[in-house]
């Protein structure tokens, strides 16, 4: 392993840019002439737009334009989409109701764009939208999921009777009901998984820019997956052509999958350009990213687990309400369906599992995708059953799961995943010593005796990453393939960049895909620079979330590495008057197999440039290759988490004592990066574990629009984490990798929640565990378990 | 989140006298914290108020409608206004009056709901803000109804004019779901009564006394073991 090749620590390459104040994010992109864009939200959850008179608005100092949901419509620009289609039980397709850019005719939750003004300054358009007079009726909120679907709630969609987006379900129901009616123990549960708001540190802004003489539209967005965004911009919402608009995503600030998604701001910005024929630009602020980011999680659920005498797991079902807020945002709908149900296997062999699911529409910010996206759910609600059913039926938690693990790979669940390779007792075993499992009895007495409380949690995780193959994700709904592209590019002079499909937002891409290459071609790393985030400059790429940026993105990487190993020893093979089937590639020289005849990589490439030694009839001139890899499963990490709390009964206050997590994500490229990534990931489900979560009241207005009442995890919440690995390389791409950016927050919640519920003694705790809850959870008393 | 809020203040003159104030634009707008202008229209007013919630600071613009009234017995009122992108504000208050010894006695019952970035970011302030302006209000009109009844008292003998005021508060769903950060929320300490400061402006002309009156942290006190 050299020192910047696969499997070593490197240093971040971005940090410096972004630790000196040199990145460059949207907001710092400045236009000549541009002017700024106020967008005027709606402070009702629900009512009818009657009037707007923006008459005294638009004598307003600076203002150039308002626009309202009509201009756009009178445009023929459309609204924006679900690329998720999802069908009820019953064969239906999902009920999607509109969703313009700008309300026409009605507004459905605290947040949504009723106008848009435009000034000189961002000022003058804010103080302009102030004298916007709109006439609104207001209608009732409709804000608890678990009553959206109810006979006497108002209605948020025409198109969507009973607020129902649609009744989906996966798995054998009469295989599962018979399981259950087998069963010699059956756990049930109701868990309510807490809403939660993304918080990237950017907040999401949109510069649009209108070339007339070329008629092209340029939009910086802060996007993590550009050509997405122009590919739904162009195709579904109609603003350009492709060709006439080109999306650029330049340094983002952090995503956790809320940028992934089209919204209203970027699209009203690109198409009010051309239509005022200046750049317009904004900028979310921090409350207007709490109003209107895709919110995530907020599921309701009752789970059933059933065991045989023996504690063999035979049956899960579950039923989940799933909030999908006021308009389904671009992917919401695969989130609780394909993202979640497949997963409620856990690592677990089970024969029989079916799932149902309510998606339900409320008079709230649209939830979608949110760092780890539907399989947090899933993972909250197996492990926690797992859990309460060891306690129920007196047994060792971590014996319980050994007991039910797979063993056997390729697995198949019932529920379409079929697992290719893991170790989940080495995991186990490995997590156990390292967190000192056998010392807990005597740390609980250490802690008693302080007149603490102290809990011991697992979570068994299991994640279905890479959201690849594109053929299977077709099959399951999903309105885009799921490969990703890559474009090698060898300089004359032995330089390379590589153009990739995949968007850092975060995950240090230009280190780690730079380490890939110079570990495959033997150049150093500072040879090799990362280019993304830009339609005109790379390929059409899918973009990164779910994971997928090693298993997929890197992937395609290595695709179009081969072929440029297989071209430049063809070249090689001209210069060192040898047949390319005899030269070999190693450590960045080409040599003629049994012989001191070599040639450097730096210089073959200069060779396929001046293209002085072949024919360039028989051999094309240059080194430049492209490859878009399509894998053939999905990924499968896991893990197991261990979270030991300590409960003052006083205060109510959850103090995360210990935290072990031993993750498989299969080869690791950067060590420290994929620590990182797990802190980070463990950092956030902690938050929702202890501290996050989204708040609306009955009136549909959200409380918890600031950090004043949205609380975030910060360092001294924490523990320091134990954090190690196990590697079973995972065998559907080049490289082993299996991804690691969302399991922390996957595995934590549910290791969080069942410590807590330990040290109690009883389940009742519901996240987020605050304080407030956990003191009150400490004034009833512990239920008898079996064991005691 | 409705905001309830119910209370009663003894003003020392008699009830047809405190109806006619309750029906005089002139002393309402002094009387309304922040009000710029009240005018008559219709059955009701167009009102204009200058209100800080915490860091929102908005003028509403609203529409005041009075319904059920009975002449000195009292009347309901209801009432919206916009505060441009602060959000909204509407509710309703029923009044009503009643012969008590040295004086009428004022009952409110107020309801109210808001909207927009006073919701998201003064919500916990509302209650605190609402009594503040209730103070303001009942010390003010006290001191109208004091002056009125001293002058149509003057002929006939001297008035020993004095306001007693008591408030009660409730929030149909207060602030409860929010997080709270450990360390940073005095959670779980011991129930305190802290002393209630009068409004600065009820002190001369009327004493306003509070007996009932509950500390901030005894109401979240009691709300907090309620659950």
């Amino acid at each position: 392993m050299s020192a910047t090749g696969i499997g070593a620590s490197v240093k971040r390459l971005e940090d410096i840019r972004f630790i000196t104040g040199k990145g460059r994010y949207v907001d710092d992109v400045n236009r000549p002439g541009q002017a700024f864009a106020y967008f005027l939200r709606s402070p009702h959850a629900h009512a009818t737009i009657d009037k707007i008179d923006a008459s005294e608005a638009l004598k307003a100092p600076g203002v150039v334009a308002i626009f309202t949901g009509d201009d756009i419509a009178a445009d023929k620009v459309g609204g924006l989409i679900c690329g998720w289609m999802i069908h009820s039980k019953d064969g239906s397709p999902m009920q999607a109701g509109a969703h313009p850019a700008l309300a026409q005719g009605k507004v459905r939750y605290v947040g949504d764009h009723v106008a848009v003004v435009i000034a000189d300054t961002y000022a003058q358009a804010r103080d302009a939208g102030e004298q916007i007079v709109v006439d609104y009726t207001p209608l009732p909120a409709v804000v608890d999921p678990a009553k959206a679907a109810e006979a006497d709630q108002a209605q948020v969609h025409d198109a969507a009777p009973n607020n129902t987006c649609f009744n989906w379900h996966l798995g054998d129901k009469a295989a599962t009901e018979a399981a259950f009616a087998a069963a010699a123990h059956v756990t049930k549960l109701d868990l309510v998984n807490n809403r939660l708001i993304p918080n990237a540190m950017e907040p999401r802004a949109a510069v649009g820019d209108y070339d007339s003489g070329t008629d092209t539209i340029t939009l910086y967005t802060t996007s993590q997956n550009p050509h997405v965004a122009r590919l739904v911009l162009s195709a579904f919402i109609g603003l350009a052509p492709e060709h006439k608009l080109r999306v650029i995503a330049p340094d983002v600030g952090g995503g956790f999958g809320s940028k992934i998604f089209i919204y209203a701001e970027e699209t009203v910005c690109a198409w009010a350009a051309k239509k005022i024929d200046r750049p317009v630009k904004w900028t979310a602020d921090r409350t207007e990213a709490f109003l209107s980011d895709a919110h995530g999680r907020d599921h309701v659920t009752h789970a059933e687990l059933a065991l045989d005498a023996s504690g063999r797991m035979t049956g899960v079902r579950v039923h989940t309400i799933a909030n999908m807020g006021s308009y389904l945002s671009t992917f919401a709908s695969s989130v609780p369906t394909y993202l979640y149900a497949p997963l409620l296997s856990g690592q677990y062999d089970i024969p029989a599992i079916y799932a149902e699911v309510d998606a339900v529409y409320t008079t709230t910010a649209p939830v979608d995708a949110y760092r780890g996206a539907g399989r947090p759910e899933a993972t909250f609600v197996i492990e926690r059953l797992v859990e309460l059913a060891a306690r129920e039926t007196g047994r060792d938690p971590a014996e319980f799961r050994r007991q039910n693990f797979v063993t056997q790979f390729p697995h198949q669940t019932p529920v379409i995943m079929a697992y290719d390779v893991g170790d989940y007792a080495q995991a186990l075993d490995k997590a156990l010593a390292l967190a000192d499992y056998k010392g807990v009895g005597a740390r609980k007495a250490a802690s008693a005796a302080k007149g603490k409380l102290r809990g011991v949690g697992f979570s068994a995780f299991i994640e279905a990453c890479g959201i690849a193959p594109s053929a299977a994700v077709g099959s399951l709904g999903a309105g885009v393939g799921l490969w990703e592209s890559a474009e090698v590019r060898v300089n004359p002079i032995g330089t390379v960049e590589i153009l990739t499909g995949s968007h850092s937002h975060g995950q240090s891409h230009e280190t780690t895909f730079a380490q890939l290459v110079s570990d495959r071609l033997g150049i150093p790393i500072g040879n090799v620079s990362i280019v993304h985030g830009d339609t005109d400059k790379v390929q059409m790429g899918m973009g990164t979330y779910g994971s997928r940026s090693g298993a997929v993105g890197m992937s395609a990487i290595v695709k179009a590495l081969d072929k440029i190993e297989a071209k430049a020893k063809k070249v090689a093979g001209h210069v060192l008057e040898a047949s390319d089937q005899d030269i070999e590639f190693k450590d960045g020289k080409f040599t003629v197999k049994g012989t001191d005849k070599s040639i450097d990589f730096g210089s073959v490439a200069l060779q396929a440039y001046v293209a002085h030694k072949f024919n360039g009839q028989e051999l094309e001139p240059g080194l430049k290759e492209s490859a878009f890899w399509d894998p053939t499963n999905f990924t499968f990490p896991a893990g197991v988490h261990i979270c030991e709390v300590e409960i003052d009964p006083e205060t109510g206050v959850v103090k995360v004592d210990r935290y072990t997590a031993v993750d498989d994500f299969g080869k690791l490229i950067n060590p420290m990066v994929v620590h990182g990534q797990v802190h980070g990931g463990i950092a956030q489900g902690i938050g929702q574990a202890l501290l996050e979560g989204a708040v609306y009241n009955d009136d549909g207005q959200l409380l918890t629009a600031s950090y004043m009442d949205y609380c975030m995890p910060r360092a001294d919440n924490l523990p320091s984490f134990t954090i190690d690995t196990i590697e079973t390389p995972c065998p559907s791409n080049p490289l082993g990798i299996k991804g690691c950016g969302e399991a922390g927050a996957i595995a934590s919640p549910p290791a969080v929640i069942n410590a807590i519920t330990d040290a109690l003694g009883h389940e009742d705790v519901t996240m987020p565990a605050t304080p407030q809850v956990v003191w009150r959870a400490t004034q009833k008393a512990p239920l008898k378990r079996a064991a005691e | 989140m409705a905001m309830t809020m119910t209370g009663e203040a003894t003003l020392p003159a008699p009830r047809p006298t405190v109806w006619a104030l309750l029906n005089d634009p002139d002393v309402l707008k002094a009387c309304i914290p922040g009000c710029q202008s009240l005018e008559r229209v219709g059955d009701g007013y167009a009102a204009v108020a200058k209100v800080k919630i915490g860091p929102v600071s908005a003028t509403f613009k609203g529409k005041v409608a009075f319904s059920d009234i009975v002449p000195d017995v009292g009347y309901t009122i209801a009432g919206e206004g916009e505060g441009g992108i602060a959000g909204f504000a509407k509710g309703g208050a029923k009044v009503s009056l009643a012969d008590v010894e040295g004086g009428t006695l004022l009952s409110y019952d107020v309801e109210a709901h808001v909207g927009g970035k006073i919701a998201q970011l003064g919500s916990r302030l509302i209650d605190g803000v609402a009594k503040g302006m209730a103070d303001k209000f009942f010390a003010g009109f006290a001191e109208a109804a004091t002056r009125v009844a001293s002058l149509e008292a003057a002929q006939a003998h001297p008035a020993h004019a004095e306001a007693h005021v008591t408030h009660h508060f409730s929030a149909a769903e207060p602030h409860a779901a929010a997080p709270l950060d450990p360390g940073r929320a005095p959670v779980g300490a011991p129930p305190a009564e802290a002393a209630g400061s009068l409004p600065a402006a009820a002190a001369p002309a009327a004493s306003v006394s509070s007996p009932k009156k509950k500390s901030w942290f005894r109401r979240i006190w009691e709300w907090f073991t309620s659950r």
